[in-house]
């Protein structure tokens, strides 16, 4: 079943191929990825769609946790969260179609991002469920090719940050 | 300290800031400046002969002495020859500092000579690992290093230092603090947490404890005497964990798991309270999980919150350094002591009877002969001369098993193998760092034919340096352990697990210049091995023990660990 994790990382080389590396080590398939700075540009957050036995998921976050690049590790699956993700969508219309998609894109509040006679680029975005959706409604019009940004997450839960503070240590 | 030097030199300086006095490596291309550094600096560098044998060399010193063992190799297949000795550490919480020579930085990424991706290659048989790309960046590096590696559950860092690092010039200034904010260490344990397991304790009418390795990392050896004797409970210790109590201590059992005694196993299978210090319910431990300790509630004390209910949910889970939990523990336990004794008291009397029955039932005896060695009369000779107190240095297989079974430990870092990676090749390079690391100790490298055969380049270190170490070759003239699944569980069809052309071990070690003997007769042994000791320089003694000896008891693969096989079964014809 699908987890979805939200990390706190070091903005460093390296950190993203341990925590991917950590998931593939392990045999488990990654859904979608996404990262990007946060206020503090020495920190990234990461959020993970990974696709793992309902009963090694706290064992999942514990190894993330156990990484000196990651200061927290979040287990967001089952928690109160805000989940969105962005697609951007081609669509190959015919005339009489046209105004059809553009209804549609409306109905989900997705804009359009690009004309040609050969049809549209959409941009939406929305919950990962709304999207299968707008997805799904598209495909039933003509050809289409899409690129998911997978989600990102936000958690609805205050969660304490507890950070290592320095350590002063002696020399020999 | 603010002198302008390069990077070679500043590393050293580094490294002495640790508390190093010795490491272990191979030089190459891009570590040619750290080798011209090294030439007039008080350090002491080791040369071996393959870059596996550093880290086990570095692993055999950190192993006996608790501190972060260092080794060192170049580029490209230098680094990549480390690999095995770094996924040895990272299996049994080792602390190593693995240093690494890299191309030029502006070459990397360009398939230069000797180039490899050795921060990619070691990111998962390391617990942290660094590619230095600034002089000024190194101290610090090296410093957290150090810290990664010693602190918290221990295990290898890696630190990867190109060329132009090592050339570069700079001004060293010391390192005084650590900031890792990642990167936690839990040492004390929950409160709460320790008063329920010292109730648990107390209350417990088949109380067992299971400790190992954690014990020997955290230094906890008289803590764990102290509860056994607080409690008067029966205990048993993981390969990993033998001597943590003294061999010889009326509460030890025996070591438990797949080749452990009748008793120990018995133990866990019908205990009530399981105390776990610092294990990790290994499979070689508990065969078939679903079996394990069905009746127990499991108190589990670990440094690593994710061991934890990682292959058994812990009824009492206590994080935190098991010297520091078990210290205070041993306080409550001394508070709580019930009142009423005698309930208690015929319990664990009932319990205790219950476990010398099983003992008595199925006793671990060694088998000698009048004609030939048995493998096991080998390890008793063994134990007879180390009384206790002996490093032994353990290769992978048989022998291994044999070993652990019948040769006491009077305390911890005696006993030095390869447990969780069972890595062949291990005893021999793991001798020479515990006798650069104990030159008053006697050290033993207890090997098989297979693993001594994968070390033979290391005599020539141990030569070159004098070193005073019995290795002793159980030869039996096979992969032994491989051939014991053969013949249990593929029809004896044995497949390339005969080791024939073994050397002449006189004329082999005499062609490297030290002595050499071979043995056969069970008259032979006690004196044999007592010549070895009392060489002044190295020994190669080669003894052929009985072929097709199979070590029991036995828990097969999938089984339960009660569901032992305790003698050999009934022949089964060799297939033409």
């Amino acid at each position: 079943m699908l987890q979805i994790i939200s990390l706190l990382v070091e903005n460093k080389p390296g950190a993203l191929m341990r925590i991917t590396g950590l998931l593939s080590q392990r045999g488990y398939n990654i859904e979608s990825l996404t990262v990007a700075r946060t206020l503090d540009p020495q920190l990234s957050r990461m959020t993970i769609v990974v696709d793992v036995d309902s009963t090694l998921r706290q064992q999942v976050i514990k190894q993330m946790n156990k990484l000196v690049n990651v200061l927290q590790a979040v287990d967001l699956t089952e928690s109160p969260a805000v989940r969105r993700e962005m697609v951007l969508v081609r669509v190959r219309t015919a005339q009489e179609t046209r105004t059809a998609v553009l209804k549609e894109a409306e109905i989900f509040s997705a804009r359009v991002v690009d004309s040609s006679t050969e049809g549209f680029a959409l941009e939406a975005t929305g919950d990962p469920e709304k999207l299968d959706e707008f997805i799904d409604v598209m495909q039933s019009y003509g050809e289409i090719e899409i690129t998911r940004s997978g989600v990102v997450a936000v958690s609805l839960e205050s969660k304490k940050l507890k950070l290592q503070p320095p350590v002063l240590t002696e020399a020999r | 300290m603010s002198t302008l030097m390069n990077g070679a030199k500043m590393l050293l300086e580094c490294l002495a800031r640790e508390g190093v006095d010795c490491f272990f490596g191979y030089p190459g291309g891009v570590t040619l400046p750290l080798y011209d550094a090294i030439y007039d600096h008080h350090i002491r560098h080791v040369l071996v002969r393959h870059e596996e044998n550093a880290c086990f060399a570095a692993e055999g010193y950190a192993r006996v002495t608790g501190k972060v063992g260092v080794c060192c190799a170049t580029s490209g297949p230098g680094a990549t020859n480390l690999v095995t000795g770094l996924v040895d550490a990272m299996m049994d919480s080792i602390p190593i500092v693995a240093l690494t020579g890299q191309v030029t930085s502006k070459l990397i990424g360009s398939d230069a000579f000797q180039e490899a991706d050795t921060f990619g290659i070691t990111r998962s048989c390391t617990k942290h690992n660094y590619l230095v790309k600034k002089l000024e960046d190194l101290p610090q590096v090296v410093h957290e290093a150090f810290y990664i590696a010693a602190s918290g559950r221990p295990g290898p860092v890696l630190v990867d230092i190109p060329k132009d690092v090592f050339q570069a010039q700079g001004h060293y200034t010391p390192v005084t603090s650590i900031h890792l904010p990642g990167y936690k260490v839990f040492t004390e344990g929950h409160t709460g947490q320790i008063r329920r397991a010292a109730q648990m304790m107390w209350e417990a009418e088949r109380p067992f404890v299971y400790a190992g390795g954690g014990i020997v990392a955290a230094n906890a050896s008289a803590e764990l005497r102290e509860m056994v004797e607080l409690l008067d409970v029966p205990a048993v210790l993981t390969l990993m964990g033998l001597g943590a109590l003294p061999s010889t201590h009326p509460n030890f059992v025996s070591m438990t798991g797949m080749h452990g005694g009748y008793a120990a196993n018995m133990g866990m299978t019908h205990c009530d309270v399981l105390i776990a210090l610092g294990v990790r319910f290994d499979d070689r431990v508990t065969g078939r999980l679903a079996a394990f300790a069905p009746h127990a509630k499991v108190i589990h004390v670990d440094i690593d919150p994710a061991e934890i209910g990682k292959n058994r949910a812990a009824d009492v889970p206590i994080v935190g350094d098991v010297k520091r939990v078990l210290g205070r523990l041993n306080t409550v336990l001394a508070e709580t002591r019930p009142e009423r004794k005698e309930r208690l008291a015929a319990a664990r009397r009932s319990w205790w009877s219950q476990i010398r029955a099983w003992k008595a039932e199925h006793p671990l005896v060694p088998v000698t002969s009048d004609s030939e060695i048995k493998p096991q009369h080998l390890m008793m000779e063994i134990d007879r001369l180390s009384a206790g107190e002996a490093i032994v240095c353990s290769d992978v297989g048989q022998h291994q098993m044999w070993a652990a079974q019948l040769i006491r430990f009077n305390g911890p870092r005696l006993w030095i193998n390869s447990g969780g990676l069972g890595a062949m090749g291990f005893g021999l390079p793991s001798a020479i760092g515990a006798q650069f690391a104990r030159p008053d100790k006697l050290v033993f490298a207890l090997v098989g034919d297979g693993g001594f055969q994968m070390s033979i380049p290391e005599l020539s270190t141990i030569v070159g340096h004098g070193l005073p170490i019995k290795i002793v070759v159980m030869n039996n003239g096979y992969l032994g352990m491989v051939r014991q699944w053969q013949e249990l569980f593929f029809n004896n069809r044995l497949s390339s697990v005969e080791l024939d052309s073994f050397p002449d071990a006189e004329k082999l070690a005499g062609a490297y210049g030290f002595k050499g003997r071979t043995i056969d007769k069970p008259w032979e042994l006690a004196s044999a091995l007592e010549e070895a000791v009392r060489e002044p320089g190295p020994y190669l003694l080669n003894v052929k023990v009985t072929p097709f000896e199979n070590v029991y008891p036995m828990v097969p693969a999938g089984a339960a660990i009660n569901e032992m096989v305790l003698a050999p079964p009934q022949p089964v014809a060799v297939p033409k």
